[in-house]
């Protein structure tokens, strides 16, 4: 058992950490702007130039064919580093890896080097007014045409979607709740789509709803089988709630924010608040060390998932109330510890709620009746 | 990096495992009849297993702890294995005090050997007055200095690693046990374990406990304070233990039911070894302290 870092890594870590060291930006503005957003493509761009904005990839479409524990110490260094928000997180972290495992050698050539790039910013379309929690419960369709399909319905709570460029999700196809779901990615500026922009609780509008009436989307832009969407889709949610989307790297980064903060503002009656922040970015940092070692034995991530998703969305929660407290009258005050907390109430929702992610812990790994 | 167990540490954990799981010493252990305990503890000191701080690397002392809390195996374990290799000459069990986190010295009765640590001085000791643990297998005495035997550096913090580890162990027996019991005790006509509130309980337990284990092992690496290593395994045994109560109902509230053999251990090593308090002024210490040369 061991925690050193090869060679390679070593070597990778400090070009990393020189890199971002002389081209991180300092603050861009909100990427739920039209400006912020463009200035966030456009760092992006700058990453994808040196090969960084995908480093686990392929370098056939634009990564670097790094390892799990690169792309962690990867993500370490990125935020360690105080660089932007990913604009591009939903596509390359939660569509890439389902069309690595289900996409065509042509879907891969034609849309994983623009996704790297932000070229193409893409949106999750999971969610539906009647199907949140109950994803099977989706009701937006899908009927058979001339070389494609006509997507209808609507599609809600979409990530980055007001100014994205595209959109995947699940439509249905035929059959009912998990059979007869089919993965298609669509375009969100074709004809028949509409984009209503939602304010989230900062104001801003960080999410969307989306139209669909009758949007024609070619034969191959489906993903995996017809009707077998739902086992496709399932593939994507454990990254979402495992590594991919919420790597140690930015909680070690905000913890390591908190212990500085609290070195300014030393309130004794918080030490410990901080202290146990601290400890949890180092156990969720420690815990997935551990989950590489067990994936490179050949085991899958799985409900383990599930596990991940809980501690580090309450992790969240806990460093933004306890950064909050230590700015006393500030906290109320526009900042970045009060953007970071209203961004983390939402962690406990997105992805699965939390009680989802209790009933599966529960359920699936502890292996009590349903 | 390969964060796991090798093949040989992953099969000593298993060895122990099967050799603890057949004994069954604990309640004897506390009504005063130390043999059978004793039986035990010769058979892992013809392992080896004693001498695991000696012969082997932290991860090894914390996968035997982590065996010791999970079987709640009485005897002064993080005394013997952590806090005083080298210095048993031969003895079976060996207890010691620190004070001031570690006040007593558990087990001086059954021990054959005795120490007191002061300010990193080791001290032969002279047991005093018997005081009871809310564990009824760890009978704690007061010692007083006898001869000084000479510096000991690192105690402490070899028996915190060690307590953590037995935290952890303790904090899995509870939740492996209470998974078990609710999915056989019945109500409503079915199995408990089918109530959202008794599975999000013990998900919540679940999570605390695998989140904490890397912090151990991690600590054993060098990786955090073995400060943080008590308060994470602390933290998460304690949470098991409340859990593991409440889902039992009236049973788990019985000394008959063995329930009761970790309920009280947790308790006992959740303030053991200095209280969630203290580490958490020594990890604040660390994380503020000056960088600098040195
Ligand atoms: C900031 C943010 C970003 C998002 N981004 C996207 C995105 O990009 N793409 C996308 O598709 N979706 C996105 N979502 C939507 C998210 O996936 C859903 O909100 C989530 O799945 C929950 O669905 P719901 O909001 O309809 O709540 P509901 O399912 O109605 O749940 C409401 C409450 O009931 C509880 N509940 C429901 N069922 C159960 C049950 N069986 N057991 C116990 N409790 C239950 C829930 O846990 C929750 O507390 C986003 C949400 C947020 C907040």
């Amino acid at each position: 058992m061991d925690l050193d870092l090869d060679p390679a890594t070593l070597g990778f870590q400090a070009e990393v950490r020189s890199w971002l060291a002389a081209h991180v930006p300092s603050e861009l503005p909100s990427l739920d702007t039209a400006d912020g957003f463009e200035a966030h493509r456009a760092w992006e761009r700058t990453l994808f130039d040196e090969r960084l904005s995908v480093v686990s990839w392929p370098a056939e479409y634009g990564g670097r064919d790094a390892s799990l524990l690169q792309w962690l110490v990867f993500e370490e260094e990125y935020y360690a580093a105080g660089a932007p928000a990913r604009v591009s997180q939903n596509g390359i972290f939660l569509l890439a890896p389902t069309l690595f495992a289900h996409g065509t050698p042509e879907q891969c050539a034609r849309l994983l080097p623009a996704m790297a790039s932000a070229e193409e910013v893409w949106a999750q379309a999971w969610s539906e007014p009647e199907a949140g929690s109950d994803l099977a419960a989706i009701r937006a369709s899908a009927a058979k045409t001339d070389g494609g399909w006509l997507l209808s319905g609507q599609k809600t709570w979409s990530s980055r979607a007001a100014f994205a460029d595209r959109g995947f999700g699940l439509f249905r196809t035929s059959g009912e709740r998990h059979r007869g779901l089919t993965y298609f990615m669509f375009s969100l500026r074709a004809p028949g789509v509409t984009v209503r922009p939602i304010a989230q609780l900062d104001g801003e509008p960080g999410f969307a709803e989306i139209f669909l009436d009758d949007v024609f989307v070619p034969d191959e832009d489906v993903i995996g089988a017809v009707d077998n969407g739902w086992q496709v889709a399932m593939s994507t949610a454990s990254n979402e709630r495992g590594l991919s989307l919420r790597s140690p790297g930015r909680f070690l980064a905000t913890a390591g924010r908190l212990v500085r903060l609290w070195q300014a503002l030393p309130d004794p009656a918080l030490r410990d608040r901080v202290v146990d922040a601290w400890i949890g970015a180092q156990a969720y940092r420690l815990y997935t060390f551990g989950t590489v070692a067990r994936l490179a034995e050949g085991g899958s991530l799985g409900a383990e998932s599930s596990v991940n998703k809980l501690f580090w969305s309450e992790l969240d929660i806990a460093m933004h109330e306890t950064a909050l407290e230590l700015l006393g009258g500030e906290g109320e005050a526009d900042g970045p510890w009060l953007d970071g907390y209203v961004f983390s109430l939402a962690g406990p929702i997105y992805a699965g709620t939390n009680e989802i992610q209790r009933n599966v812990v529960a359920e699936r790994i502890l292996g009590l009746p349903r | 990096m390969k964060f796991a167990l090798s093949p040989e540490q992953a099969q000593f954990a298993d060895t122990l495992d099967a050799l603890l799981a057949k004994s069954d010493v604990a309640r004897a252990w506390a009504a005063g009849d130390h043999e059978p305990g004793l039986a035990v503890w010769r058979h892992l000191a013809d392992l080896g297993v004693t001498s695991v701080a000696q012969d082997g690397e932290p991860v090894d002392l914390v996968v035997a702890m982590e065996a010791v809390g999970f079987h709640a195996l009485p005897g002064p374990a993080i005394e013997t294995l952590a806090v005083l290799p080298g210095h048993t000459d031969g003895a079976l069990l060996a207890t010691v005090a620190i004070p001031p986190h570690v006040p007593y010295a558990v087990d001086a009765h059954v021990a054959e050997r005795v120490f007191v640590l002061r300010n990193g001085v080791l001290f032969t000791g002279t047991p005093g007055q018997r005081i009871s643990s809310v564990d009824p297998c760890r009978a704690l005495f007061e010692v007083t200095p006898a001869t000084e035997v000479g510096p000991l550096d690192g105690a402490f913090d070899r028996g915190v690693l060690a307590c953590s580890a037995q935290l952890l162990g303790a904090g899995r027996a509870l939740l492996a046990r209470s998974v078990d019991y609710v999915k056989q005790r019945t109500q409503f006509g079915k199995p408990i374990g089918s109530f959202q509130a008794v599975k999000h309980q013990l998900a919540s337990v679940h999570v605390g406990l695998e989140l904490a284990r890397p912090v151990v092992y991690g600590a054993a690496l060098n990786a955090v304070p073995v400060s943080a290593a008590k308060i994470a395994a602390g933290d998460a045994a304690y949470r098991a233990a409340r859990t593991a109560l409440q889902v039992h109902g009236a049973i788990g509230y019985t000394v008959e039911n063995d329930l009761s053999l970790w309920l009280s251990k947790v308790r006992a090593l959740h303030t053991a070894w200095g209280t969630g308090s203290v580490h958490r002024a020594r990890v604040m210490a660390t994380l503020t302290r000056p960088a600098g040369p040195h």
